[in-house]
């Protein structure tokens, strides 16, 4: 048959479909260095505009930071730019070991096995470890990469209400009959930016024989006073089984992830998990740059602290200023709008503002629940955060919103 | 059948329902309103096969066939017999 004429009509009203349910994904160049300040051309073919991102994932601000800039470019001289050839047979360099160690060091876990993504170590890290004896209970709000990973896994699978103890309790003592049973959760959760109740989930994890997995993507590097991650801020440093974690956010911003536990469980990956064997992992010049966090990041907390006080700041300012936030103490600061053309109007104005920060709105978040979701940076200067109030301050007057309720504001917008 | 009908969405509730403001009734949308999202569906569908002694296909366990309490009392009947 081929492509036929056919073929490229019915993808073609798949593509209609999703530009009708205005959900349509449309990428925005950016011909700077990931940043604070950036230049974008948007719409494509404009001339660039320089906008203050507020919607990156570069927690730390390390994403182009010169020393890390510096160590990739000595990796890639001392150990090439490719591996060609997956881990177990010749794509290990003595650094993917280092790194290894190193993360191991930092998330005070017993071993750690490094996957091309997080996406890759969520997705076969299930398959791996448990089998169709077992049970695996998921947050509801878990990532899709896990919810992925759980569906190539052969194991039962549940969920429980978004960080609600007491029915997690109930499914814990609903699959007391299974093998095994994995709890499963984000430290951090990156719609909501609120955070896992890891010290009651290890305690009903050690009461009812469970093991605990959290994917702790918006967390390691900056969560927990020196910045380890969840479990370091929530006193459980050490007691998590199994963890995920990305170097694509915080810790450089690249691409890369890992999961770290119980040796035994990170070995069995090594044998099993089909990401690992079946693709090559983190390429020299990353490993060689996510080193450098490493070792920016264990000298001094400098970074993580000026993050969280510029966090501390940003929602001060625009609770302030009479926005409904999302409530939180962590870098993700949802500016709740609720109503999804509200959002993606918001997103606009915020930009002709020289304000770069998307709008949310269901499917990717729940109905009735659209937002801002601004991501604050230790990149950020107190300019940074005052220029990007003052253009919300101005486009929320427009919609009138300041010092509205959530009631209010899905009165004159609708849900 | 009003008895099925009540057991369901008191499961519902208990099971998916966050906001504890939310009315809710027998037609209300449950995938398609966000109230269940279709990776959570299993646990309905495990309580209704255990409640009511059925055994419900993948392929009629649809969004769809589960998308209100009517819808889902409809699906079971067909099983029941």
């Amino acid at each position: 048959m081929g492509y036929s004429d056919k073929v490229r009509k019915m993808y073609q009203e798949q593509i209609k479909g999703i530009q009708d349910a205005g959900i349509f994904k449309q990428e925005r160049f950016i011909h700077s260095s990931q940043a604070a300040d950036i230049e974008v051309e948007y719409p494509t073919g404009s001339s660039l505009k320089k906008v203050i991102n507020m919607c990156a994932n570069n927690y730390l601000g390390l994403s182009s930071h010169p020393e890390v800039v510096k160590a990739a470019h000595e990796g890639l001289d001392s150990r090439g730019y490719g591996m060609s050839s997956v881990r177990f047979i010749c794509g290990t360099q003595d650094i993917h070991n280092e790194l290894e160690k190193k993360v191991t060091e930092f998330l005070g876990t017993e071993d750690t096995i490094l996957f091309p993504s997080c996406m890759d170590a969520n997705a076969g890290v299930f398959e791996a470890i448990l089998t169709d004896e077992d049970v695996m209970i998921s947050d509801r709000l878990v990532h899709a990469s896990i919810i992925d990973g759980i569906r190539l896994c052969s194991a039962m699978h549940d969920t429980f209400k978004h960080s609600n103890m007491g029915h997690l309790e109930k499914k814990l003592i609903l699959y007391a009959d299974k093998r095994l049973k994995v709890v499963i959760t984000d430290g951090v959760f990156s719609m909501d930016g609120d955070t896992a109740k890891l010290d009651e989930m290890v305690a009903l994890c050690d009461k009812y024989d469970a093991m605990l997995f959290v994917d702790d993507s918006h967390s390691t590097g900056f969560i927990g006073k020196t910045g380890r991650g969840t479990h370091e801020h929530c006193g459980v440093f050490g007691k998590i089984d199994i963890i995920t974690t990305t170097f694509g956010k915080a810790l450089g911003g690249a691409s890369g992830g890992c999961v770290s536990g119980r040796k035994e469980l990170v070995e069995l990956c090594r044998q099993k998990a089909r990401p690992y064997l079946f693709s090559n992992t983190m390429a020299p010049v990353i490993v060689a740059g996510v080193l450098k966090v490493l070792d920016i990041l264990s000298q001094s907390t400098e970074r993580r602290d000026k993050l969280e006080a510029n966090t501390e700041y940003w929602r001060k300012g625009l609770t302030e200023a009479g926005f409904v936030l999302q409530p939180g103490d962590t870098p993700i600061v949802p500016v709740m709008l609720f109503n999804a053309k509200l959002s993606q109007d918001f997103s606009k104005d915020l930009y002709d503002e020289g304000i770069y920060a998307i709008g949310f709105f269901f499917p990717v978040v729940p109905n009735g629940k659209a937002r801002i979701r601004t991501q604050i940076s230790a990149g950020h200067e107190i300019h940074h955060l005052d220029k990007a109030l003052e253009a919300f301050i101005k486009v929320g007057k427009k919609y009138d919103i300041l010092g509205k309720t959530k009631q209010e504001i899905i009165q004159m917008y609708g849900l | 059948m009003e008895e099925m009908k009540d057991v369901i969405l008191e499961y519902v509730i208990e099971e998916y329902v966050e906001d504890e403001d939310e009315e809710m009734t027998y037609d209300t949308p449950l995938i398609s309103g966000g109230i269940v999202d279709s990776f959570s569906m299993v646990s309905l569908k495990r309580f209704l096969e255990a409640k009511y002694k059925i055994s419900i296909p993948d392929e009629k366990a649809s969004p769809e066939a589960f998308d209100s309490v009517n819808k889902i009392v409809e699906l079971v009947k067909e099983f029941i017999g």
